[in-house]
């Protein structure tokens, strides 16, 4: 049976983790959507805010009620926590005929992600696959991915352009957690269920008033998470997708959702999986001081592929199709995961709302053998 | 592999020695790290302080550990900057990565070495460590062509080599000046005249993906098959160890399971337009 912890007393589980040094980052609202960042007490979540998404759309609505996790995931991702949007790499100094590199030294902030996804769970476990678990670790990422504390949150309605369930990543948070919430709105109350995934989790919950669930209360939230999975509006079928999306390597609907895309790069900036970064060196005016910066980039920009003589992806065609079938295709070679969590973001800030489960279904429907 | 701590930190190399090769391309000879090793068709990222840093393939010799080396043709910012380095200076090192030539599975066979320009370098440590250990194998042939006969690299050197009996080494240039006697046109044109047993020959090709795919139609033509023919494949790099994202190939990230493939491993994706 899981533990109750008041709506009232969210508060404290904010202190506990701020007294034990976490920097805590939550969802809050900031230019009309709900991003991620830190936060200092239970008002500055999006308390009685709701999102509206679709394809190519995202509104703020206020709700009926006080819920504070009553939205689903906005234009940021955890990913801007853990794999920095910027890094220095290192700095180089002159010196005689040659010249010193100096190592970063960087202080690593302990964060407390407060509101995690499901989806966002699975998200960050793809990032340790390819990031950590293979053969060479980001000690970027490694430093700060070994100190988070995690706060889930089990979705209690589905976003417009949600599709976890096709992704198997959702709505309930299965791993990956210290302690996850379910948020109950039942008349008038309101309280959380609250489990634990770690001793980590355990320690904290240990400090925070909670009781012991009735059968009841713990049956209630139950049920809405189970709502939320019959909510889903969209579906993505990955039956054999690996082999399908390489069967269509030359399939026309490259050419039409080509005739659509923009090439922005939204999709890869929201998307909570996408990793891909550049470098940027710098020198100062005397050219005696350089540093290496990592940046993140897309492959949706024409520099990406470039060699000497040429891009090898010029056209949009070529850089969508990259996109999606590396997403649904070629992660699975390389890190035996899809790479795409059903999150929906991508569809949402596409501003031509292009729909990543209606390209499956387009190619599928209409396959041709070469 | 260096800095296994922090594996986008380069080591610092003196550079010791710089030959001019053509008008554009030099042989840097550099220090090696300590402990440094690497296998032919390794490469390295090179780090010009300031400026930027590219993948390099080693074009020396694999018995020679004293020495690192680098055959480097100068084409944009970076491998420009390289190229103005003298004798004295440095650069910053990371490798070796990537996959090598898998020579060991040429052993007992012929051997066709195919490259275009510059993809003679990454070829070069092959020629070294056949040359050692000639016995080990059958006819070899290396078949090299360039655009002009100013393109050459390792002129001397292949002088000596096309002067052994134990070793077929057939230049070719697109466009002659007068003074040329060798032979003119692609080097396709020198796989059909080299010999070798198609049943028992592996082949290893390295340029232009364009001068690769001809020269894959002409072997497959005499009967060798894809498990038969490796390539090494160019792709843009900014990490080497699968973290940028930018080298891929399909389902392959070419710095980390190439830039040698098996061709077979490529397919059905090789030759495809824009991948
Ligand atoms: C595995 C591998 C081995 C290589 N071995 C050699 C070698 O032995 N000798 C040699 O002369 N060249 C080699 N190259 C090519 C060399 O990396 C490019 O010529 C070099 O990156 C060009 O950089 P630049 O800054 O001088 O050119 P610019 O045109 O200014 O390039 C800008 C950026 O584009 C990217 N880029 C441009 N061309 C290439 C390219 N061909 N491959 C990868 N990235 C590119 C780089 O990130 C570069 O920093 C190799 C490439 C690869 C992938
Ligand atoms: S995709 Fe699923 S887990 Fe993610 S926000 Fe939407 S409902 Fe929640
Ligand atoms: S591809 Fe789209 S739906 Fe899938 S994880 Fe990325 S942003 Fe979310
Ligand atoms: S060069 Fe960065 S992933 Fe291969």
């Amino acid at each position: 049976m899981p533990d109750i912890l008041e709506s009232k007393n969210l508060q404290q589980l904010i202190e506990v983790l701020s007294a034990d040094g976490y920097r805590v980052v939550a969802p809050t609202v900031r230019d009309n959507a709900i991003i991620y960042d830190e936060i200092a007490t239970v008002a500055d979540l999006p308390k009685g805010w709701t999102d509206k998404q679709d394809g190519g759309n995202y509104r703020l609505e206020k709700r009926k009620d006080d819920a504070f996790f009553g939205y689903n995931v906005g234009p940021h991702s955890w990913k801007k926590f853990l794999h920095p949007p910027v890094t220095r790499l290192f700095r180089a100094k002159l010196e005689g005929n040659g010249f010193q590199v100096v190592p970063e030294v960087e202080e690593t902030p302990d964060f407390a992600f407060f509101g995690v996804r499901s989806c966002e769970l699975h998200a960050i476990a793809i990032h340790d696959r390819v990031l950590i678990d293979e053969q060479f670790v980001d000690p970027v990422y490694q430093a700060r991915r070994e100190k988070i504390f995690t706060v889930a949150v089990n979705c209690g309605q589905a976003g417009g352009t949600c599709f976890c369930v096709s992704m198997n990543t959702g709505p309930k948070a299965s791993f990956g957690y210290d302690i996850v919430l379910t948020e109950v709105l039942d008349g008038e109350r309101h309280y959380f269920t609250v489990e634990t995934g770690s001793e980590k989790g355990a320690e904290v919950m240990s400090k925070i008033p909670l009781r012991k669930a009735e059968a009841e209360e713990s049956e209630t939230a139950e049920k809405i998470v189970a709502e939320t999975v019959l909510q889903m509006g969209r579906y993505l079928d990955t039956t054999g997708i690996r082999d399908l999306l390489i069967r269509n390597y030359d399939h026309p609907r490259w050419d039409e959702v080509a005739s659509r895309c923009l090439t922005c790069a939204n999709c890869t900036m929201v998307c909570p999986t996408c990793f891909c970064s550049t470098v940027e060196d710098v020198t100062d005016l005397k050219g005696h001081a350089a540093e290496r910066w990592r940046k993140w980039d897309s492959c949706f920009t024409l520099d990406f592929s470039y060699i000497h003589g040429g891009n090898v992806r010029s056209s949009a065609k070529s850089r969508y199709r990259q996109w999606m079938t590396h997403k649904l295709s070629a992660w699975i070679d390389q890190f035996e995961t899809s790479g795409c969590v059903g999150c929906g973001r991508c569809i949402t800030w596409c501003p031509t709302g292009i729909d990543i489960t209606e390209e499956v279904r387009a190619i599928r429907e209409t396959e041709v053998s070469d | 592999m260096l800095g296994r701590a922090n594996p986008m930190l380069p080591m610092i190399c003196g550079i010791e020695r710089v030959k001019r090769e053509t008008h554009d391309t030099f042989t840097f000879e550099l220090t090696p790290p300590c402990d440094y090793s690497f296998a032919p068709g390794q490469f390295n990222m090179l780090y010009v302080f300031g400026v930027g840093e590219v993948a390099i393939s080693v074009s020396g010799d694999p018995s020679k550990k004293e020495a690192l080396v680098h055959t480097i043709r100068a084409v944009g910012s970076v491998t420009k900057a390289i190229c103005k380095l003298k004798g004295g200076g440095s650069v910053g090192v990371r490798g070796a990565f990537g996959s090598d030539w898998q020579i060991d599975k040429a052993v007992g066979k012929d051997v066709v070495l195919v490259a275009g320009g510059i993809g003679l370098a990454p070829l070069r440590p092959v020629i070294y460590h056949i040359l050692a250990n000639r016995a080990e194998f059958g006819r070899v042939s290396v078949l090299y062509g360039t655009r002009t006969t100013g393109d050459l690299v390792f002129r001397r050197e292949i002088e000596q080599w096309r002067g052994r009996f134990d070793l077929d080494f057939e230049v070719t240039v697109d466009t002659a000046s007068a003074d040329w006697r060798g032979d003119v046109g692609f080097v396709t044109t020198l796989i059909r005249k080299a010999s070798f047993d198609p049943l028992e020959t592996v082949a290893m090709l390295c340029g232009p993906e364009i001068m690769m795919r001809f020269s894959i139609a002409e072997l497959k033509k005499l009967g060798l098959t894809s498990e038969q023919i490796f390539v090494s494949m160019e792709r843009n790099m900014k990490c080497a160890v699968g973290f940028c994202g930018h080298c891929q190939f399909g389902p392959a990230f070419v710095c980390r399971d190439g830039p040698v493939f098996r061709l077979d491993h490529l397919e059905p994706l090789f030759g495809k337009h824009e991948i």
